[in-house]
């Protein structure tokens, strides 16, 4: 694992054009380990697309992303969408959440282990016919999986079929499974949306306890200004696709940048 | 269906006009299909009505479909009636086959006898009775466990039960192999969730491996078999390298055309395949070196001989029945077992949410191939099988109606269940074989088989899905 508080995440000049459209616009920060550092801006400033170029469902057109995983460095713009999930241990959450809803809890987790076990059962070969340390590393994917839904409170519902949990319920199970997959780099799109307040804090607390506990860096976008200015460490404001501001969570909301992009600005010259 | 009953209004003239305008579409849909037949004279072919059977048709929807609104408006009387009527059309009218009496007089007695029981036992008994109709789906899913056993033991006693001539073996052997035909396409369609059309093209590859080897360098059933398995898979990463990237309706379409291809292919390539004659004389399979012959040549044993029965021609068709019994219980075995090994979880995954298993880590492209690929090994193994049981082969038996009718075996079964999978086979392949009588109303035991299925149970006969793994600590 990565030494605390070291730069986990450079990106540096990410350009995304989609045709005439530039959705982000030269954007360059940091994200260090153990630490969570959130990006925030109105609707329509890109943050989403930040995401889908740091998880490569979108290829940048300019721009450099290097995580590092212990000595390594890797080039996430270099790599395919499951290779960043596979070797880098970015995982990611979903603004609309995306369970396998007929698939129970559980087996949810479980896919999230995916490349763990299909080691362990020989790529499915020394599995079928029952030879190897298969059913041992099942039993270890179920050991984290039950810790992840204890932490989560999820633990109850195990068996259930996911699509069957509710909206908090699949958001937590969502954050629960990227855990799974053992991550250096967690991105979170928008956790608190469509939560009450009292689950907003249980997020909270849960962010922290990833934080603290498992000494994980987080990306996190978010709207809830209770959740972003409570846990972030570090705060990254765009407005049309450029970093507008930076810094303290505190030291970002009295930024004038800032509230112009948020409130408007008067015309009066 | 209105309850008019509890409106009070007189429910019978909304009936007869329901009634009227069924009958008014089934003579529409029936003018065509049923009021014309081409009789051969000397002077050639000619059309001849047929309004006697057009009207009885007709007349027979009539009362039928007034009998059904009636039951559900709970009036009885006119109801026995209706039953009665149709029993005695049944019995009086002629009918074009034996088993279309039988169907009206079974339809008309039901309803008379359900009318009966609305009598006796007032609305609300039946109410229970339509109830526990409607919960025999989850009762058949509670009877799912011990179902799958039963029907084991059913499959390996059934060539000793009295019943069992020759015809019936048959039938199960067609069954069997549609059975192992659609949890071969099972893996494809129920897990990994990737439409296909085109699983014919593999059971033609399977049945065209095994014929071609067999004549060219006269390899052996059983040498055949695992080549046409790996050939056929082969053939499923080869189609699924360029495809696999696509989704939904337009992977269907591509394997649609890839099942035509190869048949195309095997029609025109007549240097190797004889073309449309076909391959003949592809060998029997032998009981691990023991023929099944009355005469077996010079040196060699027969498979009488060495357990000292009497020949019988039997002996060979009970032998092909067990062989497709234990293939396709290998591949049942197979299949259960791959659900719980990782690749399995991924394939259903797959099934629900590309995207999220991407970001997951897992590689969509070597899941959805091998999913593909242990597909199409089954379809050539069974497409193997098929070679030996007939003995010839030719393009025609792998049109895309094959194709269609295993789809529907595993949709209509309910996706991904191994025992709907079986229900269904049973349902579509067995039923149109017991009716032969009927020749070219035969398939309409198969319309009928899929219409009820789908009123029934729209979801598939089976849609229960159990999960692979618990965690065993009870809410």
């Amino acid at each position: 694992m990565n030494a605390p508080d070291q730069t986990l995440l450079t990106v540096e000049h990410l350009t995304m054009r989609f045709g005439g459209l530039v959705a982000i616009d030269d954007l360059s920060f940091a994200a260090r380990d153990g630490r969570i550092t959130s990006i925030i801006g109105p609707n329509g400033a890109g943050k989403t697309t930040v995401f889908n170029c740091l998880t490569g469902f979108y290829a940048p057109t300019v721009g450099r992303l290097a995580l590092r995983r212990g000595d390594e460095v890797l080039l996430l713009e270099r790599l395919e969408d499951f290779r960043i999930a596979r070797t880098a241990g970015v995982a990611r959450t979903f603004q609309n959440i995306r369970v396998f809803p007929k698939m129970s809890v559980l087996e949810n987790l479980m896919v999230a282990q995916h490349n763990r076990l299909m080691r362990a059962s020989g790529y499915s070969f020394l599995g079928l016919v029952g030879i190897g340390g298969y059913r041992a590393a099942e039993a270890e994917a179920r050991d984290l999986a039950s810790y992840w839904l204890e932490r989560t409170g999820l633990i109850e519902h195990a068996d259930e079929e996911a699509g069957s949990l509710s909206y908090g319920g699949q958001r937590r199970m969502e954050i629960a499974r990227c855990m799974c997959t053992q991550p250096t780099l967690l991105c979170l799109d928008e956790p608190a949306a469509g939560l009450n307040p009292r689950e907003s804090a249980e997020l909270n607390e849960l962010l922290l306890f990833i934080r603290d506990e498992h000494r994980i860096g987080q990306l996190l976008i978010e709207h809830d200004m209770s959740v972003v200015m409570e846990i972030s460490d570090h705060v990254v404001v765009l407005d049309y696709g450029r970093k507008i501001a930076e810094g303290k969570a505190a030291q970002v909301r009295n930024d004038p940048a800032v509230i112009r992009a948020y409130l408007g600005e008067e015309e009066d010259a | 269906m209105t309850d008019t009953l509890a409106t009070g209004v007189n429910p019978l003239p909304a009936a007869f006009r329901d009634a009227a305008l069924t009958a008014v579409v089934a003579a529409l849909l029936g003018l065509p299909l049923v009021g014309f037949h081409v009789v051969s004279r000397s002077s050639g072919m000619v059309l001849e009505g047929r309004v006697w059977e057009l009207a009885t048709a007709v007349a027979l929807i009539f009362c039928g479909r007034l009998g059904i609104v009636l039951v559900n408006s709970g009036s009885a009387w006119p109801v026995l009636a209706c039953g009665g009527v149709a029993v005695l059309i049944g019995v009086f009218a002629p009918m074009p086959g034996v088993f279309l009496s039988v169907v009206c007089v079974a339809g008309g007695g039901l309803l008379a006898a359900r009318a009966g029981l609305v009598m006796l036992r007032g609305k609300s008994g039946m109410r229970k009775i339509q109830a526990r109709i409607q919960s025999s789906g989850t009762a058949l899913r509670g009877m799912g466990a011990y179902l799958g056993p039963a029907l084991i033991a059913f499959a390996v006693a059934l060539p000793f039960l009295p019943f069992a001539d020759r015809q019936v073996i048959d039938i199960g052997i067609l069954v069997m192999t549609y059975v192992m035909l659609g949890w071969g396409l099972n893996i494809v369609v129920g897990l990994a969730g990737l439409l296909d059309l085109g699983y014919v093209a593999f059971y033609a590859v399977g049945a065209y491996s095994y014929a071609l080897l067999a004549q060219y360098f006269d390899f052996n059933f059983w040498i055949c078999l695992p080549l046409a398995g790996a050939f056929a898979a082969g053939f499923g990463i080869l189609l699924g390298f360029p495809v696999l990237r696509l989704r939904g309706d337009y992977l269907a379409i591509v394997t649609l055309g890839f099942g035509e291809m190869v048949r195309v292919i095997l029609l025109n390539w007549t240097r190797l395949t004889n073309g449309p004659d076909g391959i003949s004389g592809v060998p029997r399979p032998s009981f691990f070196g023991l023929p099944f012959k009355r005469r077996p040549p010079e040196g060699v044993e027969s498979f009488h001989q060495f357990f000292g029965l009497d020949y019988a021609s039997i002996h060979r068709v009970i032998f092909l029945y067990y062989l497709i019994l234990v293939l396709a219980l290998i591949t049942n075995a197979f299949t259960l077992r791959i659900r719980k090994l990782p690749i399995g979880r991924a394939w259903e995954a797959l099934r629900e949410d590309e995207i999220a298993c991407r970001s997951l880590g897992i590689n969509p492209t070597n899941t959805k191939l091998s999913a593909f690929a242990i597909g199409a090994m089954f379809g050539g193994f069974a497409g193997s099988f098929f070679a030996t049981r007939q003995g010839f082969i030719s393009p025609e038996s792998f049109t895309f109606i094959e194709s269609a009718i295993i789809l529907a075996v595993v949709v209509l079964g309910g996706m991904g269940s191994q025992v709907g999978v079986v229900i269904a086979a049973i349902v579509l392949i067995g039923l149109p074989e017991w009716f032969r009588e009927l020749q070219e109303f035969r398939m309409l035991a198969f319309g009928a088989g899929m219409v009820l299925i789908m009123i029934w149970r729209p979801r598939g006969l089976l849609s229960h899905r159990e999960p692979t793994i618990l965690l065993g600590r009870a809410p």
